[in-house]
C-alpha cells in the first residue's frame, strides 16, 4: 500500500518528486548537523573561562552565500514541481479512450459508478489495466478524501456540485488498498476500500456479470426477509439506491470495507465472508460506530440465512 | 506617603484578580497556559495509548475524535499562545525599558477573556461532549447536520471569546513597542525577542479577525439557521477552508516567531557573543511574517483549486525557506567563535536548531503540491507540524522559561533537574514524532481512531507511544523543578547568568512594580552588555529620580470576561427544549445571553465614566525599596 512502492505512473511521478526533495533536504540537514556539531564541540566554554569572544556583527559574504544557495535549491525543486502540477491536472473527463468513473463518498463507504457502462458498485473499484481511469469525485455528505497510496495521491471529495477530477493508470494487476484521508466522523479510520486491477477480458466479463439479474434466495421466508429488511435501502444489481449496492458482495475482499474476508483469519477483523457478514448485520454499530446502517430486528438464524445468501452472491470474472 | 489620589492597593488573591501589572499578568498567563498545556498533554497521551496497538478500543471512536479535536485546539489556542503571551508580558516591557505596557487595563482584559474562553471550551467535556470535528472544524462535518449536540458550539463560542483576548493583547504589544521604548532604543536596537513579539503582534492583528469572521459565520450557521457553510442550502464548505487557513497559516508564524526570538536571545547570551547578522535577522523575521499571509492554500492542495493556484502556492511556500535558512545559519554562526555555556536554557536552544531544521525541510517537501497529494492528511503531516510546533515552539518556550525564570520569579530553576527535563523531553520528542514520518509515507492517514493489523504500522506506533510517555516524564520533571525551586530563597541577582545583554538584566530579579526606577538611556544594540563592557554596572539613567505614575488595579476585566462567559452559554443553549418552565423562558428568549452581554457592557460603561487617574509611587518609596534590596 505504501507511497514508497508506487505501482502506477501517477504515484511514480509523485514518488520521483518526493525522492528529489528528500535527497536535497537530507543534504541540507547534514550540512546543518555538521556545522552545529562542530560548533558545539569546538566552541564550548572551558571551566573558568572568562574571556570575551570577538563581537562579530555579521559577514556579508557568508550571508549572501546562505541566501543564494537555498534559492538555487528551491529552483531545482520548483521547476519539476510546477511541471508535475500541470501534468497531473490534465483533464481526461472528455477523453473517449479513458474509463470514466464517478466516485461518491458517503459516511462511511464509497460508491463507484461507471456512467458509460451503466454499472454501479460499492467499496471495490474494479478497473482494467490498459487504460487511463478518469475520476470525478464528490461527496454525498461531509468532506472525505480519496486516496490509494500506491496508485495516486489524494483528492478531496467536496459537497454541493463541487466536483474534483483526477486520473490514474494502473498497469499492474492486483488489489490496492485505499483510504479515506479527511476526518469525516467516528468511523473515519474504518473507511477503507479496494482498487482491483484486472486485465481487459476479465474486466469485460465483470461488467457483463454486473448486469446479469440475480436469483433471489430459494427459501421464500429468507427472500421475504431480504426484501423487507435489506432491499428497502440496498440494491442488488442495476436498480439505484442510496446505500451500498450488494451486487457481488460475496466476491469482495471485505465486508463494510473493514472486515477482511479470508479463510485463514489471523487478526481480530478477519474471518470468512459469512462470518464477517453475520458480524456486520448482527450489530453494525459495533463494527463501524456512527454508520447509518441500523441494527435490524433479526433472530440469529435469520442473520445467518441472509449472510449465507449474500456470501453466495459471487461474480465470475 | 504623599499619594496624589487615594487608590486601593489589594493584596493576596484580590491582588491577582485585579492586577494590571504586566509582570503579574505574565505569571497569570503562564499558570493558565501551563494548566491547559497539561490538559492538552493528557489528551495526547490518551490518543497515544489508543494507538499503541492495532484495533485497540481504549477509547470509543467518538471520544477519540473529541480528544484529537481538543488536543489540537487546546494546545494551539490555550497553551502555546498564552505561554507566548506570558513571556511577552513578562519580558518585552523590560527589554524596551518601559514601566508597563501601553494599555495595562486592556492587558488584563486580554488575559481574562482568554481564560474565560478556554474554560468555556473545556466545560464542554462535562456538558455532554466536546467538539469533535478537528481543530480545523471543517464544514460540513462541523454543521448541525453532521455534528448535533453542543460540542462544536463550544468551539465557535469559546474561541471567539478567547480570540478577543489574543487580539487585544496583540494590539497592546504593537502600541507598547511602537510608543514606549526608552530613549535611544531605536527600532534597529531592539532585542530580537522584542522584534519577534512585534511582528507576531502584527500578524495577530491581521490574522485573528479572519478567524473571528469565520467563527461568527459558523455560529450563525449553528445557532441562528444561517447557511454560510451548508452546501444543501447553497452554502460553500470550501469557503470555510479558505477563511480558516487565511487565519491558520499566519497563526503558525504567530507561534514560531517568538520562539525564534527566544532562541536568538539565549544563544547569543550563552555564547557571550553578539547575535550574528542582526539586521538580516530582523529582515528575515519581517519577510517570514509577510510571506506567511501568502501561502494559506498550501493546506488545501487536495481541495481541487486547480493547477494554477497549486503551482503558485507551492512556489510561494518554498520561498519561506530562504529567510528561515538565514536565521538558522545566523544562529550557528552566533555560536561560531563564541564561548558556549550549556545551561538548560541553552540546551533547549541548541536542541531547537537541528530539530527545527528537520521540521523545516519537511515543510519544503510538503510545499511541492504533487508530492503533497501523497503526504497530505497522513501521519507525515502530523510529524511535520509537531516538529515545528513542539520541536520548534515548545523547545523555544522551555528555553525561554528556564532563561527568564529568575527575572519572573527571582529564583533560578535547578540546573540538574533542568538537564534531566531537557534530555527526557528531547529524546521522547524525537522518538514520538520521527517515526511518524514513515507511518505517513507507508499510508497511515492522520486522525485515525485505530488501524488494522498486518499493515506494518504496529511497531512504529508503539515506539511513538513510548516516546510520548517520555515527553510526559520530561514535563513532570519540569513541574517538580518549579515546585522545588519555589521553596528556595528568592536570591537571584540582577544578572544571574552573568552574561545578560539586554535591559531586563540591568534591574532586580524579579523586577519591581515600576520596573525601572529611572528610565534607562540606550546607547546601542545589546544596551546592557555595552555598558558592562565599558566597566559600568548599571544603565545610564535618562531622567532624574521622580515620582512614578502607576495604573490602578481593577476588577472590571475579570467581570467583563465572566459576562462574556455567561452570554456564550446563553446563546449556545438558546435553542434547547426546556418545556415551558422558567428555564425555557430564560434560555429560549436569549435572556441569559443578554444578561451576560449587559454585564460586559456595564463594565465598559463604568470604565468610561469613572475617572481613574491611577496613583504615584514617590521617590522615597523607591529608594526605600532599594535599601531593602541592598
Amino acid at each position: 500500500m505504501s507511497t514508497l512502492r508506487p505501482q502506477g505512473p501517477v504515484a511514480e511521478e509523485q514518488f520521483g518528486l518526493m525522492k528529489l526533495t528528500i535527497t536535497i533536504m537530507v543534504i541540507v540537514i547534514l550540512i546543518v548537523f555538521v556545522i552545529a556539531g562542530y560548533v558545539i564541540i569546538r566552541f564550548r566554554r572551558r571551566p573558568g573561562d572568562k574571556t570575551i569572544p570577538v563581537q562579530v556583527e555579521g559577514n556579508h559574504k557568508l550571508e549572501i552565500i546562505w541566501t543564494v544557495i537555498p534559492i538555487v535549491l528551491l529552483i531545482i525543486i520548483g521547476i519539476p514541481t510546477v511541471n508535475t502540477v500541470f501534468g497531473l491536472a490534465k483533464d481526461h473527463t472528455k477523453d473517449p479512450n479513458a474509463l470514466q468513473v464517478k466516485v461518491t463518498a458517503h459516511q462511511y463507504w464509497w460508491e463507484f459508478e461507471y456512467p458509460n457502462l451503466g454499472v454501479k458498485t460499492a467499496q471495490e473499484l474494479l478497473v482494467p489495466n490498459d487504460v487511463i481511469i478518469s475520476v470525478e469525485a464528490k461527496t454525498a455528505d461531509v468532506l472525505h478524501s480519496f486516496w490509494v497510496p500506491s496508485l495516486f495521491g489524494k483528492i478531496d471529495t467536496n459537497p454541493g456540485g463541487n466536483v474534483n477530477t483526477m486520473y490514474f493508470e494502473a498497469p499492474k494487476t492486483g488489489v490496492y488498498l485505499g483510504k479515506c484521508a479527511e476526518l469525516c466522523g467516528p468511523s473515519h479510520s474504518l473507511m477503507d476500500f479496494k482498487v482491483k486491477v484486472v486485465d481487459r477480458a476479465s474486466f469485460d466479463r465483470w461488467v457483463a456479470a454486473m448486469k446479469n439479474p440475480v436469483a433471489p434466495p430459494q427459501d421464500q421466508e429468507v427472500a421475504d426477509l431480504l426484501n423487507k429488511q435489506c432491499l428497502s435501502c440496498h440494491a442488488i444489481g442495476s436498480n439505484g439506491a442510496a446505500f451500498p449496492n450488494l451486487m457481488g458482495i460475496g466476491s469482495r475482499q471485505t465486508v463494510a470495507g473493514i472486515l477482511v474476508n479470508t479463510d485463514q483469519p489471523k487478526y481480530e477483523n478477519e474471518g470468512s465472508v459469512e462470518q464477517n457478514l453475520e458480524k456486520w448485520i448482527a450489530d453494525p454499530q459495533a463494527v463501524k460506530p456512527g454508520t447509518l446502517m441500523p441494527k435490524v430486528d433479526l433472530t440469529q438464524d435469520q442473520v445467518k440465512a441472509i449472510a449465507e445468501y449474500l456470501a453466495g452472491l459471487k461474480l465470475d470474472y | 506617603m504623599a499619594h496624589a489620589h487615594k487608590v486601593k492597593r489589594y493584596s493576596g488573591l484580590m491582588d491577582w484578580l485585579t492586577t494590571v501589572d504586566h509582570k503579574k499578568i505574565g505569571i497569570l498567563y503562564l499558570i493558565a497556559g501551563g494548566f491547559f498545556f497539561l490538559v492538552g498533554g493528557l489528551e495526547a497521551l490518551l490518543i497515544r495509548i489508543q494507538l499503541w496497538k492495532p484495533l485497540n478500543d481504549f477509547v470509543a471512536a467518538h471520544t477519540y475524535n473529541e480528544l484529537l479535536t481538543m488536543h489540537g485546539t487546546t494546545m494551539i489556542f490555550l497553551a502555546a499562545m498564552p505561554i507566548i503571551f506570558a513571556l511577552m508580558n513578562a519580558i518585552v516591557p523590560l527589554q524596551i525599558g518601559a514601566r508597563d505596557v501601553a494599555f495595562p487595563f486592556v492587558n488584563a482584559i486580554g488575559f481574562w477573556t482568554f481564560f474565560a474562553g478556554g474554560v468555556l471550551l473545556n466545560v464542554s467535556w462535562f456538558a455532554g461532549g466536546a467538539p469533535d470535528a478537528g481543530w480545523t472544524s471543517y464544514a460540513p462535518l462541523a454543521t448541525n447536520t453532521f455534528s448535533g449536540g453542543h460540542g462544536v458550539d463550544y468551539y465557535v463560542i469559546g474561541l471567539q471569546i478567547a480570540g478577543i483576548g489574543t487580539l487585544v493583547g496583540g494590539i497592546n504589544f504593537l502600541a507598547t513597542i511602537i510608543n514606549m521604548r526608552a530613549p535611544g532604543m531605536s527600532f534597529m536596537r531592539m532585542p530580537m525577542f522584542t522584534w519577534t513579539a512585534f511582528i507576531t503582534s502584527a500578524l495577530i492583528l491581521f490574522a485573528f479577525p479572519a478567524l473571528t469572521v469565520g467563527l461568527v459565520a459558523m455560529m450563525f450557521d449553528r445557532l441562528f439557521g444561517g447557511n454560510f457553510f451548508e452546501p444543501t442550502n447553497g452554502g460553500n464548505a470550501v469557503l470555510w477552508e479558505h477563511i480558516f487557513w487565511i487565519f491558520g497559516h499566519p497563526e503558525v508564524y504567530i507561534l514560531i516567531l517568538p520562539a525564534f526570538g527566544v532562541i536568538s536571545e539565549v544563544i547569543s547570551t550563552f555564547s557571550r557573543k553578539r547575535l550574528f547578522g542582526y539586521s538580516s535577522m530582523v529582515f528575515a523575521t519581517v519577510l517570514i511574517g509577510f510571506l506567511g499571509f501568502m501561502v494559506w492554500a498550501h493546506h488545501m492542495f487536495t481541495t481541487g483549486l486547480g493547477p494554477v493556484a497549486n503551482a503558485l502556492f507551492s512556489i510561494a511556500t518554498m520561498l519561506i525557506a530562504v529567510p528561515t535558512g538565514i536565521k538558522i545559519f545566523n544562529w550557528l554562526f552566533t555560536m561560531w567563535g563564541g564561548s558556549i555555556k550549556f545551561t538548560t536554557a541553552n540546551l533547549f536552544a541548541i536542541g531547537f536548531v537541528p530539530t527545527f531544521v528537520m521540521g523545516g525541510v519537511t515543510g519544503v517537501m510538503l510545499a511541492a503540491a504533487p508530492a503533497d497529494f501523497q503526504y497530505h492528511d497522513s501521519y507525515f503531516v502530523v510529524a511535520h507540524f509537531h516538529y515545528v510546533i513542539v520541536g520548534g515552539l515548545i523547545l523555544g518556550l522551555f528555553s525561554g522559561l528556564y532563561y527568564w525564570w529568575p527575572k519572573m520569579f527571582g529564583r533560578v530553576l535547578h540546573e540538574g533537574l533542568g538537564k534531566l527535563c531537557f534530555w527526557t523531553f528531547f529524546i521522547g520528542f524525537h522518538l514520538t514524532f520521527f517515526v511518524q514520518h514513515f507511518l505517513g509515507l507507508m499510508g497511515m492517514p492522520r486522525r485515525v481512531w485505530t488501524y488494522l493489523d498486518g499493515q506494518g504500522f504496529n511497531n512504529l506506533n508503539m515506539i511513538s507511544t513510548v516516546g510520548a510517555f517520555l515527553m510526559g516524564v520530561g514535563t513532570i520533571v519540569f513541574l517538580l523543578n518549579v515546585v522545588i525551586t519555589s521553596f528556595k530563597p528568592r536570591n537571584a541577582t540582577n544578572d544571574p547568568w552573568e552574561d545578560g545583554r539586554t535591559l531586563e538584566w540591568s534591574i532586580p530579579s524579579p523586577a519591581p512594580e515600576y520596573n525601572f526606577a529611572q528610565t534607562p538611556l540606550v546607547r546601542g544594540y545589546d544596551a546592557f552588555w555595552k555598558e558592562k563592557m565599558e566597566g559600568k554596572k548599571e544603565m545610564l539613567p535618562a531622567e532624574p529620580l521622580g515620582s512614578i505614575h502607576m495604573p490602578s488595579p481593577s476588577i472590571l476585566p475579570l467581570i467583563m470576561a465572566v459576562g462574556l462567559f455567561i452570554s456564550g452559554l446563553g446563546f449556545m443553549y438558546g435553542k434547547g427544549d426546556y418545556g415551558d418552565g422558567f428555564k425555557a423562558f430564560l434560555f429560549n428568549n436569549h435572556i441569559v445571553a443578554i444578561i451576560g452581554l449587559a454585564i460586559t457592557l456595564a463594565c465598559m460603561f463604568l470604565r468610561s465614566v469613572i475617572d481613574d487617574h491611577g496613583f504615584h509611587i514617590e521617590p522615597d518609596e523607591i529608594t526605600g525599596d532599594k535599601g531593602v534590596k541592598a
